[in-house]
């Protein structure tokens, strides 16, 4: 079969398979990313304004997850969740049950993510001039409401670098899970390959895929920064 | 500065210390000694990936970065592609290409199964090795661009006004001050590659993860051998950030 044979959507060819694998590392990149996101901004503010324990307990998260390799961290995450949901089932006297790839996906890309992102936003929060708090405490926010108001918009210019890096790297680490049989873009290229042994072929289309995954992001990324930085003075 | 020891950090210790207790004590280790060589051996493979590697990429890295400055231009572009392509897919994508498909293009190439690299190619490791060397060497090659564009004309301007040669002038001059403005980022990379490094069982190189992958397999134990990974990763990246934290104070350059 040809090249284009090969890479057919109708069954013969293997472009639609590749095609829902990449629609499957899509939606745990982004699921990933947003679990990433709540967990950091939650860690950010334990770390900034939580008591003493538990900003030495996040420490520990933050430093364990950054100083073990993912990959390790993806399969140990995966076994201890899905053991987690199947004691509390067997507790609730429910059969055990299986754990749903995507959502599995989602959570453990998410708590790794979240490392990173609390680092980020923390750093981004200490960016924001402390005037701007200080006036919002003496307008007398509540805290919820200067969150909303004050803090997340201000410190959005000085998360954007990293949180767009954050998100580069999501969409690369799902590719990890292919290690523990979840058929994302990787696994279902290496699929392919091993069914027609054109292994050459499916890898360069997937790296194709996931270029301009990477590209399209950075198109992206560039008009969020040239909102986000609209008004300030320019750096560099 | 206050002490470091709080109440509260006594009751974490101690918290700690309970729990690794608990570890040691009602799970299942009894493995440990069968497989301690095993373990110590791929330890040793995984230092030896991370170093051959960390080098290998950094000698590619500095001509893709100094073209990437000076470049003429069709290798500047090159180079720019290269690193973007690294940069742009998963290195477990880029690992099973080189391994699955460039290694299955290999055979049927005569000449190559009568050179004198075939017994090598026939085996794994050197596939791992490539594809984690480029892999360094995309991401060091940006490092490395900016590192060769920041360091300051003048210098190099009165490098040239004593005559210096162009190589002269990289080999004592501009590269010797790139790298050390680029040392932290490296650093931070070298890290990074360290936590790359598992990888490579997925093509069959027995490192640590692959030795720990295999207990599991013969034991059914499932948690006990991942913590034990876990722990040795962590072991490892601290020493390498105390390493690299000793040597970054004792340099003398540094500039913001």
């Amino acid at each position: 079969m040809s090249a284009l044979e090969l890479l057919a959507f109708s069954p013969p060819g293997w472009g639609a398979v590749l095609l829902r694998g990449l629609a499957m590392s899509m939606s745990v990149a982004i699921g990933g990313y947003l679990v990433g996101l709540l967990i950091g901004i939650g860690g950010a503010f334990g770390k900034l304004y939580g008591g003493p324990m538990l900003r030495d307990l996040l420490a520990c998260y933050t430093t364990v997850v950054r100083a073990i390799p993912e990959l390790v961290l993806i399969v140990l995450l995966f076994y201890v969740g899905s053991d987690i949901v199947n004691q509390v089932m067997q507790f609730l006297g429910r059969p055990p049950m299986d754990i749903n790839g995507l959502v599995a996906g989602i959570m453990v890309i998410g708590v790794v993510q979240g490392a990173y992102s609390t680092e980020v936003i923390r750093g981004a929060i200490k960016a924001i001039a402390p005037g701007m708090i200080e006036a919002a405490r003496a307008y007398g926010m509540k805290p919820s409401l200067m969150l909303r108001r004050i803090t997340l918009p201000a410190m959005l210019p000085h998360a954007i670098p990293g949180l767009s890096n954050l998100w580069l790297i999501a969409t690369k680490d799902t590719a990890l899970l292919a290690v523990i049989g979840f058929t994302e873009l990787t696994l279902a290229t290496r699929q392919a390959g091993g069914a027609t042994k054109h292994y050459f072929l499916f890898f360069s289309a997937a790296g194709v895929l996931y270029l301009t995954i990477t590209l399209l992001s950075n198109v992206l990324i560039r008009i969020i920064e040239r909102r986000a930085y609209r008004g300030m003075p320019e750096v560099g | 500065m206050d002490s470091w020891i709080k109440p509260h950090r006594i009751v974490l210790l101690l918290l700690a210390v309970a729990l690794v207790a608990f570890i040691a004590t009602t799970m299942h280790w009894e493995w440990l000694p069968e497989y301690a060589g095993a373990l110590v051996a791929g330890v040793w493979v995984t230092i030896l990936i991370l170093v051959s590697t960390v080098i290998v990429g950094f000698l590619l890295a500095v001509p893709l970065g100094l073209f990437q400055v000076t470049g003429p231009k069709p290798l500047a572009l090159l180079s720019k592609c290269f690193c973007t392509l690294i940069r742009g897919t998963p290195l477990l994508l880029q690992l099973w290409l080189i391994y699955y498909g460039v290694g299955s293009l290999f055979p049927q190439v005569p000449w190559i199964r009568d050179s004198f690299l075939w017994p090598y190619l026939r085996e794994a490791w050197p596939y791992g090795v490539m594809a984690l060397a480029l892999s360094f060497a995309g991401y060091e090659g940006e490092v490395m661009r900016g590192a060769f564009a920041g360091v300051p004309g003048g210098e190099l301007e009165a490098a040239r006004a004593y005559g210096m040669k162009p190589f002269t002038l990289l080999r004592r001059i501009w590269l010797p001050r790139a790298v050390a403005r680029a040392l932290p980022t490296l650093n931070g990379e070298v890290v990074l590659q360290l936590k790359a490094t598992p990888l490579v069982a997925t093509i069959t190189v027995i490192d640590l993860y692959a030795v720990t992958s295999k207990v599991r397999q013969a034991t059914y134990i499932i948690y006990e051998p991942l913590l034990l990974l876990a722990l040795i990763y962590l072991c490892l990246t601290g020493i390498l950030v105390a390493t690299f934290r000793y040597f970054e104070n004792k340099s003398p350059t540094r500039d913001g």
